[in-house]
């Protein structure tokens, strides 16, 4: 796979068959981007499990939030990483050792770990770096356009019908629209900076 | 495999609308509402705190007023946009964002007149201070960078003189400041200019021009290019710190390439006010569809005109970078190289009465104060929208005595050149 840039069909692949998403990193602090991206998921209806050592015993938004992930009791779909880069790997190290193996290993927005994601994907797990599955989901079911986010997605089809009030489906038929290289060449000119320095 | 991405002309007709989820409407519905209601408490909650997406109240989003700001990003290149009663409002709403009272910003002294006001009188108050630089001379921006300065602001193509800025080198001088790099492109349009591709951090419109395309509708357009760090050097409080407003949330760090749009909406937009109705965004979206086709018909048009002009024998000059010989055309083949806009004066040899006898003798063209019309106008600044000036401020501006400003429409060329041609006979 190349984590520079993902089809659109490959993201809504994931976030279409995963249901149950283990979320390492995540806050109770209702203004940390964890959380913003767990309230929404479990909004949405992913079963949302926080993994925060530092918080084990605790509570988010009513889930249990479990020391490390092969603590959880129930069979983990997707691992949803918001920790730095340099965490990543024993996370998924952990990952590649839960039975049944999660099918996918999700590293948030800024953070990349290419050791990481090579490991994942000898493991048989799909990856994802450098996203974030709550605005992925608002992209690809367009809801994002609401704050005037450019989609880069177009259709001519009529989203499947999506239960609730300013609510819109992951199932919609689109093709990629307008690119923004110049924001993922910038992207790519900080990550470049930030390894170096 | 790699997405394919479409062309210009398919986004012009379709980024950011879709049939519509409940009704099936291809149209974009026009949403004139005010409010939205909330599923629940907490459905409100999660809007109000930024958490969800979704509309609360119209002067912070509307639906159809979102489908023109994800068209507008998504012409120019951008990560997101935010759309505004007028282009002088996303103007302050940009400003609002990047400037505390007693900074600077440095704004090419060739702007379009509104623009020179507005920094030098409104945002004086404000304590945000202007310091010029001349596109003449692309070292004068270097110069006017202070610890103080948080921007730089330029046309792509400056109303009206026909001037086309360096836009790659500005951005330089930018980066090296490590301040954003703003570009009013109204004048261009992203058909003819895309200046994020030039190293443009934030872009702004006025959608009341070629973008609406048939002068009904004022509107303006912020579009965010998602190449700023925000965070760098923290000299953007409202981008980089905790905010009150929301709870101690960072806008940067929550919205990454968005968070500046972000900001604009739900700081500047919430705060300040100014929103576009939906009505006239319903309005520009059907003007942008179009695009594409007028601003060709636009450019060959006012080509055309132009050296007709150039040839006359009242006509003492012609500032249209379009023309081969122009000080501009090799800028303009540079970043407009499908056409140098639709906007040009000229001086009259016979000055000031020259000029009100030809805005008085046409009879295609409309004697009014805008540009980026199907229609093709004319204007006389010296006795109308700069009729306060001294005669050496008129000058200064570009708007002396002689000078006279058209905005070609999208009519026959003909029909145009034949109006011009009989306001001119004696
Ligand atoms: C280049 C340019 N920028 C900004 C504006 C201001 O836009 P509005 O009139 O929509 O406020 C204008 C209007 O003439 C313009 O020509």
């Amino acid at each position: 796979m190349n984590h520079d840039s993902y089809p659109d069909s490959y993201i809504r692949g994931i976030l279409n068959t995963v249901k149950t998403i283990a979320m390492v990193g995540a806050s109770e602090k209702e203004n940390r981007p964890s959380y913003f991206a767990f309230k929404y998921l479990l909004e949405r209806g992913y079963t949302m499990i926080p993994v925060n050592p530092l918080r084990a015993g605790e509570q988010i938004l009513g889930r249990h939030i479990y020391a490390r992930l092969s603590d959880v009791p129930v069979p983990i779909d997707m691992v949803d990483i918001f920790r730095s880069s340099r965490h990543a790997l024993p996370i998924v190290q952990e990952a590649l050792t839960l039975n049944p193996r999660p099918q996918v290993i999700w590293m948030q927005l800024s953070i990349r770990n290419d050791e990481a994601a090579a490991l994942a994907e000898a493991g048989g797990m799909k990856v994802v770096m450098n996203r974030c599955p709550k605005i992925e989901y608002g992209r690809l079911s367009s809801e994002i356009a609401w704050m005037g986010v450019n989609t880069r997605t177009i259709s001519a089809r009529k989203a499947a019908a999506s239960g609730g009030i300013q609510r819109l489906s992951l199932n919609r038929a689109s093709v990629p629209g307008g690119a923004t290289e110049a924001a993922a060449a910038a992207e790519r000119m900080e990550r470049e900076r930030g390894s170096a320095g | 495999m790699t997405d394919r991405i479409p062309g210009f002309a398919t986004l012009a007709v379709h980024a950011g609308a879709q049939p519509d989820p409940t009704t099936g409407a291809r149209a974009t519905p026009i949403y004139q509402t005010t409010s939205y209601v909330f599923e629940s408490v907490d459905h409100a909650a999660s809007l109000f705190g930024l958490q969800t997406f979704g509309n609360i109240y119209t002067r912070i989003g509307n639906p159809t007023t979102a489908v023109l700001e994800e068209r507008v990003a998504a012409l120019e290149g951008g990560t997101a946009g935010l759309a505004t009663a007028s282009g002088h409002a996303a103007q302050v709403l940009v400003f609002h964002c990047l400037l505390q009272p007693g900074d600077e910003f440095v704004a090419s002294k060739k702007l379009y007149g509104g623009s020179i006001n507005q920094f030098t009188h409104a945002f004086k108050n404000f304590n945000w201070n202007v310091v010029w630089a001349d596109p003449d001379d692309i070292s004068s921006f270097e110069r006017a960078i202070s610890p103080k300065t948080k921007a730089i602001f330029t046309e792509s193509i400056a109303n009206p003189g026909g001037v086309i800025t360096d836009m790659a080198t500005v951005a330089q001088i930018a980066k090296r400041a490590g301040v954003p790099y703003i570009v009013d492109n109204t004048l261009a349009s992203p058909y003819l200019c895309k200046p994020i591709e030039h190293g443009a951090d934030i872009v702004v419109h006025s959608l009341t021009k070629f973008l609406g395309g048939h002068g009904n509708s004022i509107g303006g357009a912020i579009v965010d290019a998602g190449t700023f760090n925000w965070s760098r050097d923290r000299r953007y409080p409202m981008l980089c710190d905790p905010r009150p407003e929301y709870h101690g949330i960072v806008l940067h760090e929550t919205f990454g390439n968005f968070a500046f749009a972000i900001a604009c909406r739900v700081l500047a937009l919430r705060d300040i006010g100014a929103p576009l109705s939906p009505f006239n965004a319903f309005l520009i979206l059907t003007g942008i569809e179009t695009l594409p086709l007028r601003m060709r018909k636009h450019c060959d048009n006012t080509l055309a005109v132009a050296q007709w002009v150039a040839a006359h024998p009242k006509v003492a000059w012609v500032s249209y970078p379009g023309l081969p010989g122009d000080r501009f055309h090799n800028l303009a083949k540079k970043y407009c190289p499908n056409g140098a806009g639709a906007v040009f004066t000229f001086g009259l040899k016979g000055g000031y009465d020259a000029g009100v006898k030809l805005v008085s003798n046409v009879k295609l063209f409309s004697h009014l104060a805008n540009i980026g019309d199907t229609r093709s106008l004319i204007i006389h600044p010296a006795s109308t929208t700069h009729r306060q000036l001294t005669d050496a401020q008129k000058a200064q501006a570009g708007a002396g005595p002689d000078v006279v400003r058209l905005s070609i429409g999208i009519e026959d060329v003909e029909d145009i050149i034949a109006d011009l041609d009989q306001g001119l006979a004696d």
